[in-house]
């Protein structure tokens, strides 16, 4: 049964800058079923966010390159249709979230006019149909007194709202799939709350896929039917929900798991993962996560691992279990 | 039994608003509206609240790095509001503050060792020889390397910037460090080491805390006593373990229950906020808290409750305990 909207395949995107070449997305490989969230969980520096960007031919060419690797969409590479084709998916078919909403709305446009961009653009309707499906979609996201609020402007919004206007405007041409690049990190933790609730109905009433990159493992618990952590630009282990949480393999995501502060730990030291995230402007042979890793044997400087399938969904990339 | 080392009643800090070329003061953002509250020495007091709460003025009024409107802060018994210049240079060497953004709080033409000299300097603390081997001793009991010392802050990393904004706070030998949001900018990776620094050090050198934070979770995990702000106000203030388990307010209880949990098996009934926080320009009348409550009552929309002590040493303002 393959019902595969995207599949990313050895995905490879660098950037060439005056200090070298940074290796951001080294080999990665995942796919995105109909209706699921999969979560790209991983620190700063990880490549979650060049995936995303690479998937829709976003990266800033230069000083990036997509050096290498498919994306498949419904079978069609991305990285190789013309630029017209790519026009008609994005926005359309995938549509994706930024991380500040402060940045991706244009301070000189109504929040109205912003959401019915893109169904102008895409569904070819004109202005007052257009405006009444932007005033549905603003009504589906729970932004109170819509009607009235759509001649605001970015500026008369606070975060959650401007979150939710971001939602609506990815929602105006019912793409299949939406990426959300960390839509709820800058938002406080009950607003938070309220915007999940709104993912969570979209992957229900929309059967809608949804690739959702964060930092935040609380965030993944709620939202995620599958995992895929992410480290040094490689890929560190990936499974369903369960999988990652109850039995995690990747001494990254062990610690990773081990290092968040929670209110049962009463005043206890916390178990940071030592040392820095590396850089990767030549990283060094063999497995990226070496130098922090308490489990290193000497084979992880020597080769880099490959991927191991543990059971069913759940596969890591370390040498402890090939 | 811990003497109080601070003592705060009735603060208020108001930020005017004035309108047109002659700067007509037509109304106040009151960011602090009338807070009390005593941290004991060696204590870690924390202060959560969602943006807009105050919180951050709250810590920098505290130590009059903003001249408050109204109220008194007693340092060791003794008025502050009412200290001349000399004496509130010899608060700077007991109370500092630590701040959120590591980047812009470390001068960028300062190498690390003369920001974090830079006070001992001022004060006249030691021969040059001897700030040295003091900074030399900072920078290692912060995780650094007394090379450290020779570099500038971009070449730091996050963690390593937040690190040195300890080290300099430690120079002077504080006993009250404000810490506002001092891990909200970094990875939980190394969100995990700072915390156990800080701990640490509360340790080995019997340092007051005021640790300001959004996140519940590194609130919990760091702090004896807690207390929750909203719009300006203090509405409830209880030991830890006490506020976790008896949560009184209901502004408490939803902000308990929107705390993402790294747990996909614990599904949380999640108490639902309606709406928005206020505007702190106009606080809701009666109860602020009221237009969002899913407990309100009629005295509620009335009539503002009073901060009351109850068993457990528990203070809380709401009119459900009237």
């Amino acid at each position: 049964m393959n019902n595969t909207v995207l599949e990313v395949r050895q995905l490879r995107t660098y950037f060439f800058t005056r200090s070298g070449v940074v290796k951001a997305v080294d080999g990665i490989s995942f796919g995105l079923r109909k209706g699921e969230s999969l979560c790209l969980v991983g620190e700063s520096g990880c490549g979650k966010t060049a995936t995303a960007l690479s998937v829709l031919r976003l990266i800033d060419s230069p000083p990036g390159r997509i050096m290498d690797g498919e994306i498949l969409y419904h079978g069609e590479d991305l990285l190789r249709c013309s630029a017209e084709r790519l026009r008609q998916i994005r926005g359309n078919r995938i549509a994706m979230i930024f991380q500040d909403p402060q940045t991706s709305l244009n301070p000189v446009f109504t929040v109205g006019d912003q959401v019915a961009e893109q169904i102008k653009l895409h569904l070819r309707l004109k202005s007052k149909p257009a405006m009444e499906r932007a005033l549905h979609l603003m009504e589906e996201v729970g932004i109170p007194q819509a009607r009235e609020r759509m001649r605001d402007y970015p500026h008369q919004f606070s975060g959650g709202m401007k979150q939710r206007v971001m939602i609506a405007a990815a929602l105006s041409c019912e793409p299949e799939i939406l990426i959300a690049d960390e839509p709820t990190t800058a938002l406080d933790t009950t607003i938070k709350a309220q915007i999940l609730d709104i993912f969570r109905d979209l992957k229900q009433n929309r059967n809608m896929s949804i690739l959702f990159i964060t930092h935040d493992l609380g965030t993944v618990a709620g939202i995620a039917d599958r995992i895929v952590v992410m480290y040094g630009g490689r890929l560190a282990e990936a499974g369903t929900v369960l999988d990652i949480f109850d039995q995690p393999k990747h001494p990254y995501t062990h610690g990773l798991i081990n290092c968040l502060p929670s209110i049962s730990t009463r005043r206890q030291r916390l178990t940071p993962i030592p040392g820095m995230i590396p850089s990767l402007i030549d990283p060094p042979e063999g497995c990226i996560f070496t130098p922090r890793c308490e489990r290193r044997m000497p084979i992880c400087s020597q080769e880099r691992p490959k991927e191991v399938v543990i059971s069913g969904e759940h596969v890591v990339v370390c040498h402890l279990y090939s | 039994m811990s003497k109080r080392l601070v003592e705060v009643e009735n603060l208020k800090k108001y930020y005017p608003i004035t309108v047109g070329l002659l700067a007509r003061h037509v109304a106040d953002v009151k960011a602090v509206d009338g807070v009390s509250f005593y941290i004991l020495e060696g204590e870690t007091l924390g202060l959560v609240g969602e943006s807009g709460c105050g919180k951050s003025s709250l810590g920098r009024t505290l130590l009059r790095l903003e001249e408050p409107t109204a109220g008194r802060v007693l340092y060791k018994g003794s008025d502050i509001m009412k200290w001349g210049k000399r004496q509130m240079k010899e608060l700077r060497k007991e109370a500092q503050m630590i701040f959120q953004d590591p980047q812009s709080s470390l001068d960028p033409r300062m190498t690390i060792g003369d920001s974090i000299g830079e006070a001992l300097l001022i004060h006249g603390v030691g021969t040059e020889k001897e700030r040295l081997e003091t900074v030399e001793e900072l920078l290692k009991r912060v995780g650094l390397e007394p090379q450290h010392a020779m570099r500038y802050p971009h070449e730091l990393s996050g963690g390593q910037k937040q690190r040195v904004g300890i080290a300099r706070a430690l120079a002077v030998n504080p006993k009250l460090i404000v810490a506002d949001e001092p891990v909200s900018a970094l990875d939980v990776s190394v969100q995990a080491q700072i915390l156990n620094l800080i701990m640490d050090l509360q340790r080995e050198l019997g340092l007051a805390y005021l640790f300001i934070a959004h996140d519940l979770s590194v609130i919990g995990q760091i702090s004896d006593r807690i207390a929750v702000m909203y719009l300006g106000q203090i509405i409830e203030l209880a030991d830890r373990t006490e506020l976790f388990s008896h949560p009184l307010h209901p502004y408490t209880e939803a902000l308990l229950s929107a705390i993402p949990l790294p747990d996909p098996h614990q599904k949380r009934k999640r108490i639902l906020l309606q709406g928005e926080v206020p505007s702190p320009v106009n606080p809701p009348l009666g109860c602020r808290f009221h237009t969002r409550c899913p407990r309100v009552m009629k005295l509620c929309r009335r009539e503002q409750p009073e901060l009351q002590l109850l068993e457990g040493d528990h203070l809380v303002s709401c009119h459900l305990y009237g």
